[in-house]
């Protein structure tokens, strides 16, 4: 005896309703070149899903950093402006300065944001600049070949820190949605990942507080996102959604840390 | 005991040659009906492919894990029962289930 | 509107003002800070915004936002903190960013900055170098016109001088033709219409509509400030027709300079002066016109050496050229020192006619 196969390449002829569609609606393309088992196009399919349900399509704009995921700049059907490594939040408060009715937020690594980056984004906060910043977050430069950043984690393997990162040579990680969420300025402060379908309702729930708050003139909101990367963590694919659940969740919590809504 | 149909409540269309078989919707799937292909049935890119069982309930999991936009997902008006098992040789045979629960 | 009596600093920002400027980011350093207080007093009157940044690199990177977004935008600086500058500059040059940089310079080291660029790539950026007040004011409203004419940044090169010095301008808003619309800008309208529009310097389009790339995207910038160059070239010359000594300074060096050339030719010497007013495009076939009849060219500048680069690809072997600058820094390294004087002057260009050639 054996499993029967149902097939799958049309919708069903029996009556039914579409429960989720390919992709979103801006989304102009699919034939991204991400590796197999990369989180960052979750996270862009989440945030192109609250930003069309929020109905922000002739509004939002998009500012990009240096990465994997700048690739969605290509592949999505809104403005955007990519910008030096690490400066998004500067180009950011600039944009919503002289466009305050646009919807600006941030897509940025952890290697362009928490690392290069530490300054603009959290001065920007410190502002309480109107933006909605987002930091796809796999504790890697993965873009450039898998080197260590601010946020990989003790014990992470990298290019540079091939026996794991050692808190004596290398120093500690950075979780950075608790430091902004100290500051004042910042309104609304989440940290989601992309695991598992569980966590990616609850990251999508994140993002679209963080834009209400925007929409709200609340201040700066911030959500990190922690996405797997298997090439750059060195591990089979299939095992990405464990290692953030039993290595980065354990350094960068899973939760919702700020809100003013 | 040998199951001839399951009822089901969704299904989804897979876009074969999109994945890049990252085997994340396996897992994924909480009924266990998905599994990855035959070692030798590949997409245009060389990966092998979810292919899917009875028993979907349109729960989403699969289409919310994939990285590559491979699924789309329905819920019938109506559940059906969907054959299970047979001695078809069209068919995955028993301990290739990659999954099941 | 009348000619008034005002302090460099507080003229440059009302003539920004009055042609539209209506966003200015800036990082407090002398001499460029009374800039940025001018700014911050006057922009809140006219609905606009200045920030106080909390670093150069902060700034400059405010400016490419708010000139993507399709305002008339400000920045600037001096010395070290225009070398932290660099990469957006160029950043904004090569995705054709439009914004205006004041550079308050520290004295007139900073011209192989302004005119080579530190940043990366095959870009220029047209820097004008006024001599006074009044040409700082005419060259601030000009500078808003070239930014969204050639859609990149642009610079004043002024200096401490300008900024603190008083004189009678007047600030109205001076025309220069017709600009280009600006449908590039980015206000978020286009999203999900298929034609949602991009700003990258690599110029990598849509899935739908593919743009240059990198090497399609920088070759036609490269092309693009040939252009520029053979189109935007500014100079003036004093006394140059029958000139046997012909001296070449920028800025505010060259009233101090052409004082000398003027006292000298009464006393029978035949001398005169050119001046670049575009540092870049430096005013190549000007120069060597000038210089074509006379047998010194003397380079004065309150550097090292840097104009004399550009002097020197001009005149070639011509004529002897000579340089009689220096290094002249006061007390705080910020402004001028005392070898900014026509004393010292008189007697560069003495001494260089005595040694001969």
């Amino acid at each position: 005896m054996a499993r029967t196969r149902i097939p799958t390449s049309s919708p069903p002829s029996v009556s039914s309703v579409k429960v989720a569609p390919f992709k979103p609606p801006l989304q102009i393309s699919e034939d991204h070149h991400l590796c197999p088992g990369c989180g960052h196009p979750v996270a862009w399919r989440l945030l192109l899903e609250v930003l069309s349900d929020l109905e922000l399509d002739h509004r939002a704009i998009g500012v990009v950093g240096h990465g994997c995921y700048t690739a969605i700049a290509t592949m999505s059907d809104i403005d955007w402006l990519q910008c030096l490594h690490g400066r998004a939040p500067a180009v950011a408060t600039g944009l919503k300065r002289v466009q305050p009715q646009a919807a600006v937020f941030t897509l940025q690594g952890d290697g362009d944001m928490a690392t290069e980056g530490l300054h603009e984004v959290l001065h920007a906060a410190a502002r309480g600049e109107s933006i909605t910043a987002i930091m796809v977050n796999n504790g890697v430069f993965g873009d450039t070949g898998g080197q260590m950043t601010a946020t990989t984690v003790v014990g992470q393997r990298t290019k540079t820190s091939l026996d794991g990162r050692d808190a004596d040579a290398h120093g500690f990680p950075i979780p950075l949605a608790d430091l902004v969420s100290n500051l004042p300025g910042a309104s609304y402060v989440a940290r989601g990942a992309v695991n598992n379908a569980g966590s990616i309702a609850q990251t999508k729930k994140f993002l679209t507080r963080a834009f209400e708050a925007q929409l709200a003139g609340d201040g700066f909101s911030f959500v990190e996102i922690l996405t797997m990367c298997p090439t750059g963590w060195i591990i089979p694919t299939a095992d990405g959604p464990d290692y953030v659940a039993g290595t980065f969740e354990k350094t960068f919590p899973v939760k919702q840390l700020k809100s003013n809504l | 005991m040998i199951d001839a149909t399951t009822q089901t409540r969704g299904t989804v269309v897979i876009d074969v040659d999109r994945c890049k078989g990252c085997e994340l919707c396996i897992p994924a799937c909480r009924p266990g009906v998905l599994a990855m292909s035959e070692p030798d049935e590949v997409n245009v890119m060389g990966a092998r492919y979810p292919v899917l069982f009875a028993g979907c309930t349109a729960c989403r999991a699969c289409r919310e894990v994939c990285p590559d936009f491979v699924f789309e997902v329905y819920r019938f008006d109506e559940p059906q029962n969907l054959p299970a098992r047979s001695p078809d040789p069209g068919s995955v045979a028993d301990g290739a289930d990659g999954g099941a629960r | 509107m009348p000619t008034k009596l005002m302090q460099g600093a507080d003229a440059v920002a009302e003539a920004a003002l009055n042609v539209g400027c209506r966003f200015f980011a800036g990082y407090p350093m002398l001499p460029f800070t009374p800039l940025l207080e001018s700014m911050a007093k006057q922009m809140k009157a006219v609905g606009g915004v200045c920030i106080n940044a909390s670093s150069e690199i902060e700034a400059v990177n405010m400016a490419i936002g708010a000139g993507a977004g399709g305002a008339r935008v400000g920045t600037g600086s001096c010395g070290q903190g225009i070398a932290l500058m660099q990469e957006a500059i160029a950043e904004a040059a090569l995705n054709e960013v439009p914004f205006v940089v004041f550079n308050m310079a520290r004295g007139q080291q900073d011209y192989f900055q302004c005119t080579r660029g530190g940043g990366w790539g095959d870009y220029r950026t047209i820097t004008l170098a006024p001599k006074d007040v009044a040409e700082a004011v005419e060259h601030t409203q000009l500078l808003f016109h070239l930014a969204d004419k050639h859609r990149g940044p642009v610079i004043l090169y002024g200096d401490y001088l300008i900024a603190d010095t008083f004189m009678s301008v007047d600030v109205s808003p001076r025309e220069f033709g017709p600009l280009p619309p600006k449908d590039w800008a980015l206000d978020g309208t286009l999203g999900g219409t298929g034609r949602s529009r991009q700003i990258w310097s690599w110029a990598m389009g849509k899935s739908n509509a593919p743009g240059l790339g990198p090497d399609g995207q920088w070759k036609r910038m490269a092309q693009k400030f040939r252009d520029i160059a053979d189109e935007e070239q500014r100079h003036e010359t004093f006394l140059v027709d029958d000139a046997e000594y012909v001296v070449v300074s920028f800025g505010t060096s060259s009233p101090f300079v052409d004082y000398v050339v003027e006292e000298m030719r009464a006393a029978g010497v035949k001398i005169g002066s050119f001046r670049p007013i575009t540092l870049w495009p430096f005013p190549e076939q000007a120069l060597a016109d000038a210089t074509a009849e006379c047998r010194r060219v003397f380079v004065y500048e309150v550097n090292g050496g840097q104009m004399l680069d550009d002097v020197r690809l001009s005149v070639a072997d011509r004529s002897k050229i000579d340089f009689i600058g220096g290094v002249s820094v006061d007390y705080s390294g910020m402004r001028q020192g005392e070898g900014l004087q026509v004393s010292s002057i008189r007697t560069a260009i003495a001494e260089a006619m005595k040694r001969g050639g």
